[in-house]
Order: structure tokens, then C-alpha cells, then sequence
């Protein structure tokens, strides 16, 4: 049997040591700062918060306080997880999330910084966690269609052209967490909010409530604090789901096409 | 009206402030470049003063560059609004950015860029504008032959308030015709011989340059205006014509008188 050596086997197996500077923060109200705690023994097959996990039972078994962040699917759908890492929501790695981000991605002994998501929409609740609710509110006020109840129509009743469809499908991949907002240099959410008007208003289920939408959504977002967009594309740069800033040439067209010319106005 | 007043004051309103007042003054410079270029003429200033009588006293143009004037003055203002809101918009700041990993450099400094313009237009505008219609200037005086317009007599007439005025007539009797105007190509000369005008001229080009390599393709994604059939058209106006061609334009004329008058 021959012995098949892979460049990388050596660097697999090895375990990692690494420094971490973690902000931490009590409460929205507390002004926190930076810990810095060793994270040894790594898998580099770990994801990022499995590492995070490791570092928390010690933490947990010293009596201290572990480090809070969100989580939930693991697997890169719910849009849960965000940090900031090294400077870049989600991670240094392009079209991933947080969950999705492996050890792999760093070096033995390298220090990696992590902070929250900064917005002033996005206060800091504890730690690296973050209330995201101003997302909620803003769907809420129009991301929504009207739907008729009655016998269930025929499949093929209302047709949509493969790119229109395949268009909208590509808005709504759009898993809201946030790394549009965090990454944007003016805190600007409007990758978000015009995913959202866009996966509507390309299709016919969406049209009653289309000039009233981005209406309500725009007034929203205004509302909440976020930034205003300069064009700068870090949002889509950053984007685990790579929602294109396309939208947001749309969600304008939409917006200035409702105010300008249709009939429809929120209060 | 109300409607109109909360669709601009919106963050997407103040945006399409931004881009058409942007947009304005992209054109504004093509003409402003077509009428500098008149400067390389080597007719002792007689293109470039006669150009420069038509900027002040054609009343279409003279409503335009009223136009202009708020265009900077709007601009400059919704981009210290928008700027502070954006800065209000993140109180806190990351302690790790890594912007260049997902964004050009332009983008994120459109403001700085910005600022250097605003400075410069003012001491430009105190240096020329300024001179033009206050100062006491000398005049230049043209006689172009009738017979052979490549024949000029130029002469310099110092100013005198009580004597001397813009004129334009045609001398049967000698055979030309003359133009006797306000001598700002003197001015210029003049201005493009000190180095740190010459110097803060070029540094604000590159300004320009940057600020439009991003800024013009930014405005049409503002205002919508993005489509694949287009859109690489654009881009190719803005970073070749706005984002160099303009700007090494502009600047080539203080260098010029610089190092070859
Ligand atoms: C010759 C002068 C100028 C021209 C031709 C020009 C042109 C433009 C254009 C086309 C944009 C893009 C608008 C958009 O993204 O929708 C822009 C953006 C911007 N300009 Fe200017 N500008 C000039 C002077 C200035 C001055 C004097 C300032 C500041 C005092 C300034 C500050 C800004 C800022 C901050 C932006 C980014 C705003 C944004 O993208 O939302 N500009 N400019
Ligand atoms: S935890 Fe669900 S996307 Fe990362």
C-alpha cells in the first residue's frame, strides 16, 4: 500500500492556538470593551462558533460568564449568527456565514478580533449579540401580499418568465441578518429593505400592495436610524447570500416611481 | 407639496438631491473644459477673453451658472447632512475595519474628496470669478485683420474706470476688426506661474478624478438608472472620461503655462 501524503494532512490534524479579543459588554447600557481570552487546542474542522463553544465551557468551568452571540440553524439559512470578524461581517471568506466559517480560514497563532454588529438600530443587548428587531419592523410595515382565499387556483394560471422568477427568487434568498448593515460604512440597510421590495414587486402576487411597499418600507428604515447608502457595494461584498446592489437601484426606481407618479400614499 | 416635501427630506430623497445636483455639475465641467481649452491658443487671450465675455453676459448663461452656483451650495450642504447622518446612523465604531477587503477607496471617501473640491472651488471662484467682475483689470485690445484673421494687433490698456468699457465693433476704414475686453487671461497667466496655485490646482484634480470615477457611476445607480444594456457605458464614461480624461484636462492647463510660458 502506497503512502499518500496530502500537502495539507499535517496542517488538518493539527490543532490550533489562537488569542481572541472579544468585546464584551453587560447591557445595552454598559459601555464595554475588550477581553482577551487564549483559545487552545482547535480543530481547524471546527466552525468559528463551535470554537466559540470550546472557549465558553472553559469559561463556564472557571465560574465565569460565557460569551453571548446569536445562533441558531448552524447550517447558513436562518441568518442568526453575525460578527464581526477581523474587520469583516462574517469573516474574512466571501458568500458564507458566521456558522459556515471554518478554523481552516486562520492561522496557528493568530489573534482574531470580534465585535458586534454596529448600528445604532442595532443596539448591543449583551456582548456580541445584537437586537436586529428594527429588521422585524420594517417587514412588518410592507413586506407582506394580500391573499385571496378561495378554491385553489391552477398552477400555470398566473405565468412568470424564468429570469423574472429566477430574479425574485434571488432577492428573496435574502436570510436578513444583518451583514449589509454591519459591513456598510453608513450603517445603511437599504441591501435589506430592497430585497425585500424587490422579491414583491417582481412578481404578480405582489402587486396590490407594490407603491404602498416601498413606501412604507423606505419610511421604516428612515425611522429606525439607519444609514444612507453611498453606493460603496460593501454590502454586497459581505453578503452570505450575495444579494446584488441591483436591488437597490430597483428599490429607487420603485420608490421614486410611487412618488412621482401613482396614486398610492402612506400616512 | 407636503408630499413633495417628504419625498425629498427622505434618506432616498436627499440621495436624488445628491445625484442630480452631482450630475448637473458633471456637465457644468464639460463646458467649463471646451471653454479653458481656449487657454492653449497662443493668441494672447483673444478666444479665451472673448469665451469668457459670452459666460458673463449671454443671460441663458448667466441663468445657468445661477443654477450652478445653488447646484454647490445644495450639494455641499445635503452631503454634510447625509454625512452626519450617517455618522449617527453608527455611534460606536468597529475597532477592526478591513473596508478596502469589500469596497474601493473612492467610495468611502467621497466626502474628504468632496471637501477638497468645495476649498478649492472657493478659492478659484475668489481668484477668477472674483477678479472678473470686482477687480479693476486691464484690458486687452484685438485688432483682427479683416483681410487675414491670423492677423492680430494686440495691445494692453491699463484700466481707467471713467474711460473704458467692454467694446466690439468692425473698423471699415483700417481693415479690422476690433475687441477691446477685460483681460482675464492675463490673470490666469499670471496665477499659473505661482507654484502653489499651480500645485493646489493638481492635487484637486486628483480629487476630481476620484470623486468622479466613483460619483458618476453612483449617481445613475441612485437615480435607478441601471440595466445591463447601459450599464458598462456608464461605468466606461465615468472612469475614463469623468474619472481621468476631465480632470488630466483641467490640470494639463496650469502645468502648461507652468513650465513652457
Ligand atoms: C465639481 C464639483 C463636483 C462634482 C462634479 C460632483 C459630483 C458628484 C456626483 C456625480 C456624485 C454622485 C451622487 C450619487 O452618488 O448619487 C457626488 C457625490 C458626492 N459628493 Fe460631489 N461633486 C462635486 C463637488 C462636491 C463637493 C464640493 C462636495 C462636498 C463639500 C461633494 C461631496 C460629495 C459627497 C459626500 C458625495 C457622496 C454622496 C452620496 O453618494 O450619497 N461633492 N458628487
Ligand atoms: S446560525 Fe443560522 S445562518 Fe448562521
Amino acid at each position: 500500500m502506497s503512502h499518500i501524503s496530502h500537502p495539507n494532512t499535517n496542517k488538518m490534524s493539527a490543532h490550533m492556538n489562537l488569542t481572541l479579543k472579544v468585546w464584551r459588554q453587560k447591557n445595552a447600557n454598559d459601555k464595554g470593551g475588550f477581553v482577551t481570552y487564549k483559545a487552545a487546542d482547535i480543530s481547524p474542522d471546527m466552525s468559528f462558533l463551535e470554537m466559540l463553544d470550546v472557549v465558553n465551557e472553559g469559561l463556564i468551568k472557571k465560574g465565569e460568564d460565557p460569551i453571548h452571540f446569536d445562533h441558531d440553524c448552524r447550517e447558513g439559512i436562518c441568518g442568526m449568527c453575525s460578527l464581526y470578524i477581523n474587520g469583516r461581517a462574517h469573516g474574512p471568506k466571501r458568500a458564507i456565514t458566521t456558522c459556515q466559517l471554518h478554523m481552516r480560514s486562520f492561522s496557528d497563532g493568530e489573534t482574531i478580533t470580534i465585535e458586534p454588529w454596529r448600528a445604532a438600530a442595532f443596539p448591543v443587548v449583551k456582548d456580541l449579540a445584537v437586537n436586529r428587531q428594527a429588521f422585524d419592523r420594517i417587514q412588518q410595515s410592507g413586506g407582506y401580499v394580500s391573499i385571496n382565499t378561495g378554491g385553489v387556483p391552477d398552477a400555470n394560471e398566473i405565468p412568470i418568465p424564468k429570469f423574472i422568477a429566477d430574479e425574485a427568487f434571488n432577492s428573496a434568498t435574502c436570510i436578513g441578518c444583518g451583514a449589509c448593515v454591519a459591513a456598510c460604512k453608513n450603517a445603511s440597510a437599504m441591501l435589506f429593505v430592497s430585497a425585500k421590495v424587490s422579491q414583491l414587486a417582481l412578481l404578480p402576487q405582489g402587486q396590490q400592495e407594490r407603491y404602498q411597499r416601498v413606501q412604507a418600507m423606505v419610511a421604516q428604515m428612515d425611522e429606525e436610524g439607519f444609514g444612507n447608502c453611498t453606493n460603496t457595494g460593501a454590502c454586497e461584498a459581505e453578503c452570505p447570500k450575495e444579494i446584488s446592489i441591483t436591488n437597490i437601484a430597483r428599490m429607487n426606481r420603485e420608490y421614486f416611481t410611487s412618488k412621482f407618479f401613482k396614486e398610492e400614499e402612506i400616512h | 407639496m407636503s408630499n413633495l416635501k417628504t419625498t425629498l427630506s427622505s434618506s432616498l430623497g436627499k440621495k436624488i438631491v445628491m445625484s442630480l445636483t452631482g450630475l448637473f455639475l458633471c456637465t457644468f465641467l464639460i463646458v467649463h473644459l471646451i471653454g479653458n481649452l481656449q487657454l492653449f491658443k497662443d493668441d494672447n487671450g483673444l478666444a479665451f477673453n472673448a469665451y469668457a465675455y459670452t459666460m458673463t453676459h449671454f443671460t441663458p448663461i448667466k441663468i445657468v451658472s445661477y443654477l450652478l452656483y445653488a447646484s454647490i451650495i445644495v450639494h455641499a450642504m445635503y452631503a454634510l447632512i447625509l454625512t452626519s447622518m450617517n455618522k449617527k446612523a453608527r455611534p460606536v465604531g468597529y475597532a477592526q475595519q478591513n473596508g478596502n477587503a469589500n469596497s474601493p477607496w473612492t467610495s468611502r471617501n467621497m466626502g474628504i474628496l468632496g471637501t477638497i473640491l468645495l476649498i478649492f472651488i472657493v478659492i478659484h471662484m475668489n481668484n477668477f470669478w472674483a477678479q472678473y467682475h470686482w477687480a479693476d483689470l486691464p484690458y486687452a485690445k484685438y485688432e483682427v485683420s479683416l483681410t487675414d484673421p491670423a492677423d492680430v494687433k494686440f495691445t494692453s490698456i491699463p484700466f481707467d474706470g471713467s474711460k473704458i468699457a467692454h467694446t466690439d465693433y468692425v473698423d471699415i476704414e483700417h481693415g479690422v476688426k476690433v475687441l477691446i475686453a477685460k483681460d482675464l487671461y492675463l490673470i490666469v497667466g499670471e496665477l499659473f506661474k505661482q507654484w502653489w496655485y499651480v500645485l493646489l490646482y493638481v492635487v484637486s484634480m486628483v480629487a476630481l478624478a476620484f470623486h468622479l470615477f466613483h460619483g458618476f457611476r453612483s449617481a445613475f445607480q441612485t437615480l435607478g438608472w441601471d440595466h445591463k444594456k447601459y450599464v458598462s457605458a456608464i461605468r466606461f464614461i465615468g472612469e475614463w472620461g469623468f474619472g481621468l480624461l476631465i480632470p488630466i484636462a483641467f490640470a494639463a492647463m496650469p502645468l502648461y503655462f507652468f513650465f513652457f510660458k
